[in-house]
C-alpha cells in the first residue's frame, strides 16, 4: 500500500476545509496579482486598502481557529482569547518600534517617541532583544504560550470549569488591559504601539510588503489549520472531544484530563500570539483595547456564528462577522453592535451548529432521501 | 502530573489466585453529617467474583467512588495488592494501576462512535504526548473487533454512540470495560434495561473474566445474583451486614429482616 503524504491525509473526509481553505487561497491570489498587475486607474485593480483589510481578516481567521480548538473541542469557553493574541501583537510592534529608529518625532534613535515623552533615560530591561525579528517573533509565541500554561497549569489542576472557568478567563483579560493602559508598564499606555515604518527592512508603505503579509497570514492560517485538524485527528483530540462531553468519565479511563487540557489550550495561545503579530504590522497599531472583555467575547461570536467545533466554521465566521463589522462601522456605525448582538441571539436559538450548520443540515438530507 | 507509577506496579505484588487485590478496611464517609458509608471493611481475593447487594442507598454506589478515586473518605483505608494506597492516587492513576469501572448510569461518550469509545477506553499508554501520535496495534484492533462482536455492536460500530437504545449503551459500557483490561472490575448494576437472555450472556462474560481478573458486581436483580453469585457481601446503611454464599445469606434473619423485607 503506498503511503499518502501526510497533508493529503490531514484533509481526508474534510471537505469544509478544502473548500473554505481553496476559497481563501484562490481570492488570495487573485487579490495578490489584481493589486501588484494592474495599475491604478484599471478597473481590474484592487487597492492596497483591500489588501490589508483581507489580510486583517486572515490573522482574525487564525485567532478564531486558535479559540475554536479550545471552545469545540475541548469545551473550555475562553472569554479571554483575545489576551494571547494582544501579547504575540504587543510582542512584535516591540520589534516594529525599535525599527523606527531615529525616525520617530524625537528623532531619538535609541528610544521610541513614547519613551522619550515619558522622559525615560534607557531602554526599559523587558525591551531588550525585541530590536532582533527571530528574538521578537520567538516571544509573540513564547510569551502567550507561557501566559497559558501558567494560568491552565492551576485552573486544570484545581478542577476549575465551566462558568467559573470563563470569568477567570475574562478576569485575566480584563487585569491586563488595566496594566497595559498604565503609562508606566512601558508599552505606550492607552496609545499603544504605532508609527511603525518597516518590517525586515522592508517599508510598510510598499505595496509589494502588503502582499507579502497577506500570503504570510493565508500561510499561516493554512498551518494552523493544519496543525489543529492533525491534533483533533489524532486520539489525543477524541479525548479532548470526551473531555468536552464527559470530563470525570474519562478520568476513569486513566487520562491525566489535566495535561490534555494544558496542550491543547498552549497550542491554542501560540497560534493566537502568532495571529497578533500578523495583525500588528498590517494595521498598523495596538493598542490596550484588545485586551478588553469585550473583544474576547465578540471573537466568541465569530466562532458562533461560523459554527463552532468544525475548524472550518471559525474561519467562515471571522470573514463574515468582520466583512460585516468593515461595512457596518462606515455605513451605519450606531447599529453595528446591536446587529451583532442580534445575530448572535438568532445563531444561538435558531443556529447552534453556526452557519455551517445549514450546510450540513442540507446536505444530510440528501444523504438520507 | 506523574504519569507513569511504577513503584505502584511494584506495590500491586504478585498477583496470585487467592491473594487478596482490595482490601477497604474501617471507610467511614458522610455527606453533611448523614454517613454513607459506616466503617465499612471488606476484601476481595484475586480471581474472585463477588456480588455486593443491599438497598437503595445502601452506600455501593459510593464505595465504588471511593475505591476509584472519586470521592475521598474522611477516614479508613483502601489497598490496592500488596500495598497500593489507593487513598493517596487521583482516578487516573488508579485507572492505570488496574481498575476498571462500569458506572450505574451509562456513561459513553455520545459525540464518538462505538468504536471510538472502545478506542478510548482500551489499553495503552494514555499520557496525552503518546495520544498524539498512537496508532491502534493489530492486536489491539483484533481485540476492538472481538469485544464488538461479544457486546453485539458490531453493525453499529462506525454510528454514533448516541443512537444507542439503553440496553446498548449497557453493552457498549461493559466492552470499555472489557478493553481496558483491567486487573479489577468494578461494575454497578450491569442488567438494568436487558432482556432476559442479555442478561443471561452479562452472567456468562462475568463469570468467564473471574478466574484472570476479579470482579466486583452490584446488582438489585436476585435472579441474575443468584445465576452468577459465589461469595455475597449484603451492604446496609454504610458497612457490611452480613458475608457468605447466596443459600447462607438467603437464610440470614438479619438480611431478611432489613433487606428482603421479612
Ligand atoms: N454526593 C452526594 N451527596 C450527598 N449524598 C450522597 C452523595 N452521594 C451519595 N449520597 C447518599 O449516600 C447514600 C448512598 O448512596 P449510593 O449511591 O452509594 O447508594 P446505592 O447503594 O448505590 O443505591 P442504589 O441501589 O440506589 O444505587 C444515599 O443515601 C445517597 O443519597
Ligand atoms: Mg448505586
Amino acid at each position: 500500500m503506498k503511503r499518502k503524504p501526510m497533508i493529503l491525509k490531514i484533509f481526508e473526509n474534510d471537505r469544509g476545509g478544502q473548500i473554505v481553505l481553496g476559497v481563501l487561497a484562490v481570492v488570495v491570489l487573485y487579490v495578490t496579482f489584481a493589486n501588484l498587475l494592474f495599475s491604478e486607474g484599471s478597473f481590474l485593480h484592487i487597492s492596497t486598502y483591500t489588501v490589508t483589510l483581507l489580510g486583517k481578516y486572515l490573522a482574525f481567521a487564525l485567532l478564531a481557529l486558535s479559540l475554536d480548538l479550545v471552545w469545540g473541542y475541548l469545551g473550555i469557553l475562553s472569554l479571554g482569547h483575545g489576551a494571547f493574541f494582544a501579547l504575540g501583537g504587543y510582542a512584535w510592534a516591540m520589534y516594529l518600534m525599535l525599527q523606527i529608529g531615529d525616525r520617530g518625532v524625537y528623532g531619538n534613535a535609541e528610544l521610541p517617541d513614547f519613551m522619550v515623552f515619558m522622559n525615560l533615560q534607557e531602554l526599559p530591561w523587558f525591551w531588550y532583544g525585541f530590536e532582533y525579528p527571530l528574538f521578537a517573533f520567538f516571544m509573540a509565541m513564547f510569551v502567550p504560550g507561557l501566559l497559558a500554561f501558567v494560568f491552565g497549569w492551576f485552573a486544570f489542576k484545581s478542577r476549575v470549569t465551566g462558568v467559573y472557568l470563563s470569568i477567570m478567563t475574562q478576569a485575566l483579560t480584563y487585569a491586563l488591559m488595566l496594566a497595559f493602559f498604565r503609562n508606566d508598564m512601558g508599552f505606550g499606555g492607552n496609545n499603544g504601539l504605532t508609527d511603525f515604518k518597516d518590517i525586515l527592512g522592508f517599508s510598510l508603505q510598499d505595496d509589494g510588503t502588503r502582499v507579502l503579509l497577506l500570503i504570510l497570514s493565508f500561510l499561516a492560517l493554512v498551518l494552523g489549520y493544519l496543525i489543529s485538524r492533525y491534533i483533533i485527528n489524532s486520539r489525543l483530540g477524541r479525548v479532548a472531544m470526551a473531555i468536552r462531553d464527559g470530563e470525570s468519565r474519562v478520568r476513569f479511563l486513566g487520562y491525566r484530563v489535566e495535561s490534555f487540557k494544558l496542550f491543547i489550550f498552549v497550542v491554542s495561545a501560540v497560534m493566537a500570539g502568532v495571529a497578533g503579530a500578523l495583525y500588528v504590522p498590517q494595521v498598523g497599531i495596538i493598542n490596550p483595547n484588545l485586551f478588553s472583555p469585550l473583544f474576547s467575547i465578540e471573537l466568541v461570536i465569530w466562532v458562533a456564528i461560523g459554527g463552532r467545533g468544525t475548524l472550518y466554521g471559525a474561519i467562515i465566521g471571522a470573514f463574515i462577522v468582520n466583512y460585516a463589522s468593515t461595512y457596518f462601522t462606515s455605513a451605519l456605525p450606531e447599529v453595528w453592535l446591536y446587529a451583532l448582538g442580534g445575530l448572535f441571539v438568532v445563531v444561538t436559538l435558531y443556529l447552534p451548529k453556526g452557519i455551517v450548520g445549514i450546510v450540513k443540515k442540507e446536505k444530510n438530507v440528501t444523504a438520507v432521501s | 502530573m506523574l504519569p507513569l507509577y511504577h513503584e505502584n506496579e511494584k506495590n500491586v505484588g504478585d498477583l496470585k489466585q487467592g491473594s487478596r487485590i482490595l482490601l477497604v478496611d474501617g471507610v467511614t464517609l458522610s455527606f453533611d453529617g448523614f454517613k454513607a458509608l459506616n466503617n465499612l471493611s471488606f476484601s476481595i481475593d484475586y480471581g474472585e467474583l463477588r456480588c455486593i447487594i443491599g438497598a437503595n442507598g445502601a452506600g455501593k454506589s459510593t464505595m465504588m467512588d471511593v475505591v476509584t478515586g472519586k470521592t475521598k473518605p474522611d477516614s479508613g483505608e483502601v489497598i490496592f495488592g500488596q500495598a497500593v494506597n489507593l487513598l493517596q492516587m487521583d482516578e487516573p492513576a488508579i485507572a492505570e494501576v488496574g481498575i476498571g469501572r462500569k458506572f450505574q448510569k451509562p456513561t459513553i461518550f455520545s459525540g464518538h462512535t462505538v468504536f471510538e469509545n472502545l478506542e478510548l477506553a482500551i489499553k495503552d499508554d494514555k499520557r496525552f504526548f503518546k495520544t498524539l501520535f498512537a496508532n491502534l496495534k493489530g492486536e489491539q484492533r483484533d481485540k476492538i473487533e472481538e469485544t464488538l462482536e461479544l457486546i453485539g455492536l458490531q453493525e453499529l460500530s462506525k454510528k454514533s454512540a448516541s443512537i444507542l437504545s439503553h440496553g446498548q449503551k449497557q453493552w457498549l459500557e461493559i466492552g470499555m470495560l472489557l478493553v481496558q483490561d483491567p486487573k479489577l472490575l468494578l461494575v454497578d448494576e450491569p442488567v438494568a434495561g436487558m432482556t432476559p437472555s442479555e442478561v443471561e450472556k452479562t452472567g456468562e462474560i462475568l463469570t468467564s473474566l473471574s478466574g484472570n481478573h476479579s470482579v466486583v458486581v452490584v446488582e438489585h436483580d436476585m435472579e441474575f445474583i443468584r445465576s452468577i453469585a459465589k461469595k455475597v457481601t449484603v451492604l446496609h446503611e454504610g458497612s457490611v451486614l452480613a458475608e457468605g454464599n447466596m443459600k447462607d445469606i438467603q437464610e440470614n434473619e438479619k438480611v431478611r429482616h432489613v433487606y428482603l423485607g421479612e
